[in-house]
């Protein structure tokens, strides 16, 4: 037990050392996610429709949380094998459950700490009154489909596993589809019919359908004073597809991962050399 | 008879190389290679660049699965026992990877985390490895991209023996180096060897190197191994006066070389 905390806790100081050394970026990147998400939701406050610019802060707000837990997961497989130290990681007697879940706690602490900066932001740009959003219950939905999110971020960990060069560009590619299929800034009917199905199976867009209700987006009393937040029951539906998909998506994402670093050392992708 | 620390036998891995769209050819990076490794010994493998060294060395670091062929590292069987392989075993390669931005403090206290040793015991065990191999306490908290090369590679080393493993896998340990911190680095492996009786497993270029360091040396030749025994055993198998002719004239270099002059003619 007391080595395993220590193998988790060397993936947080790895992180903690990392950000401090490239803090610069650091910063620039919370700087730029909070003007997307600032320069979003603006739109709905030029339009003068608070329920449209609550649809953008919790689009923004909510994509900027879960796409940042996904790509800190996924890239941080991506970096290893930039930095070549991917090898040394393998190498060492940590499981890979617990390798693996101490890359997605460190981003898990990083992901909140940016919505929190992101947040702030939304709330200096717009104005918004939050009184009457059952926040609690946005709470609850976040901590459950981030277990999905742990998921799909695991499974798209194994590019860069499979190809240094590719692997990065694919984990972005599937980011990117999942922006466009969940609903983020714009209700999912607008998409051509064809690609509609494909919104059913991003966790994002229950996410989204479930936390836009408790913030009392379209619900009936809502106003710009005081907004209407659904209870906790009337998520249940998405709350249940989101706690199964990370039943699905967690342990599958780890067995994914496995099986592609064990096929990886059969053909000798991770590096062929002499 | 003790049982040998490394112990190698028909060891075969294939490679696939693309042609194209469909086609793919096969390139074998070992062929057949058996060897052993006794406990305490320090074994040095020769050859030149694509014989098949890193191949080896990256099987014995289960970083790479063989197609055939049996591999043991004290008793263990590789891959079904790769877990407590990992807890035995050190590796220092030729391209000292590790995260740049970071200091080589924070690069071995991680290491050491991550092999579940204590941070404090890390820490002090490094700090004296590195003294051992000439290098100033003061750069410990460098981040190792503003490192000459020699520094990195002593740090390279120091992680891998911050977990005192009795097995140490080094893939051209020296290359790149400038003698002075080749010598130290040469110099530290003697002592550890004679101190701790760490087993060494070492593959290089240098003859020098390999005829200061290694009891026993093994050509490795196109993913064969050609030849192998003490200096004196290869200078008389070879009847040649140097390593360097010995390797020559075992592992066909020469041949391949006319060979190709007679080609071009």
């Amino acid at each position: 037990m007391e080595t395993t905390m220590r193998q988790t806790w060397a993936f947080l100081f790895r992180g903690y050392h990392l950000t401090r050394r490239y803090i610069g970026w650091v910063i620039v990147f919370n700087f730029y996610a909070l003007v997307t998400s600032a320069t979003v939701a603006l739109i709905g406050v030029a339009a003068g429709n608070y329920q449209l610019t609550l649809t953008l802060v919790v689009g923004a707000l909510l994509w900027n949380y879960l796409s940042w837990l996904y790509q800190e997961i996924a890239m941080s497989i991506a970096y290893e094998r930039w930095e070549g130290t991917l090898e040394y990681t393998f190498m060492a007697p940590v499981s890979r459950v617990v390798h693996l879940l101490g890359v997605s706690l460190y981003s898990l602490i990083n992901s909140v700490i940016t919505s929190l900066i992101v947040l702030a932001g939304l709330v200096l740009f717009t104005d918004l009154n939050l009184r009457g959003a059952n926040l609690p219950g946005v709470l609850v939905v976040v901590g459950v489909s981030t277990l999905a999110f742990v998921g799909l971020g695991l499974m798209a960990a194994v590019f860069p596993v499979m190809s240094a060069e590719r692997g990065a560009e694919a984990t972005h590619i599937f980011q990117g589809s999942l922006l466009l299929v969940s609903g983020v800034y714009y209700p999912i009917e607008v998409l051509p019919r064809w690609m509609q199905p494909l919104s059913a199976i991003s966790p994002a867009t229950y996410t989204l359908s479930a936390c836009r209700k408790l913030f009392g987006v379209g619900m009936e009393g809502s106003t710009p004073e005081r907004l209407a937040g659904a209870p906790l029951s009337a998520v249940t539906h998405e709350l249940l597809v989101l706690a199964l998909m990370g039943a699905v998506l967690l342990p599958l994402g780890l067995w994914v991962f496995v099986k592609i670093e064990a096929w990886a050392k059969r053909t000798g992708k991770l590096k062929r050399t002499g | 008879m003790q049982q040998p620390a490394i112990d190698v036998s028909n060891l075969r891995k294939c490679f696939r190389k693309r042609n194209g769209f469909r086609k793919s050819t096969e390139v074998w990076a070992l062929d057949g290679v058996t060897f052993y490794v006794g406990e305490g010994e320090t074994y040095g493998l020769l050859g030149p660049n694509g014989s098949g060294k890193s191949s080896l060395i990256r099987i014995l670091s289960t970083l790479l699965i063989a197609d055939v062929g049996e591999v043991r590292m004290r008793g263990l069987e590789l891959p079904a026992q790769q877990e407590q392989v990992r807890r035995i075993i050190g590796r220092v390669s030729v391209d000292a990877a590790f995260y740049k931005k970071l200091s080589a403090r924070e690069n071995l206290l991680y290491t050491a985390l991550l092999y579940g040793q204590k941070a404090r015991d890390a820490e002090k065990r490094a700090m004296e490895i590195l003294e051992q191999l000439g290098m100033e306490n003061s750069k410990f908290s460098t981040p190792l991209e503003e490192m000459s090369r020699g520094m990195q590679q002593k740090i390279s080393i120091a992680r891998a023996l911050v977990l005192n493993p009795p097995l140490l896998l080094l893939d051209e340990p020296t290359t790149g180096l400038d003698p002075k911190s080749r010598r130290d680095v040469q110099t530290f492996l003697e002592n550890l060897k004679r101190k701790e009786g760490t087993t060494i497993l070492l593959t290089t270029h240098d003859m020098a190197e390999a005829e200061r360091l290694c009891a026993r040396i093994g050509f490795l030749a196109q993913g064969k191994l050609v030849a192998e025994g003490t200096v004196e055993d290869l200078l008389k198998k070879a009847n040649a006066q140097t390593l360097d002719d010995a390797f020559i004239k075992l592992t066909g270099e020469e041949l391949l070389d006319e060979e190709l002059v007679a080609a071009e003619n």
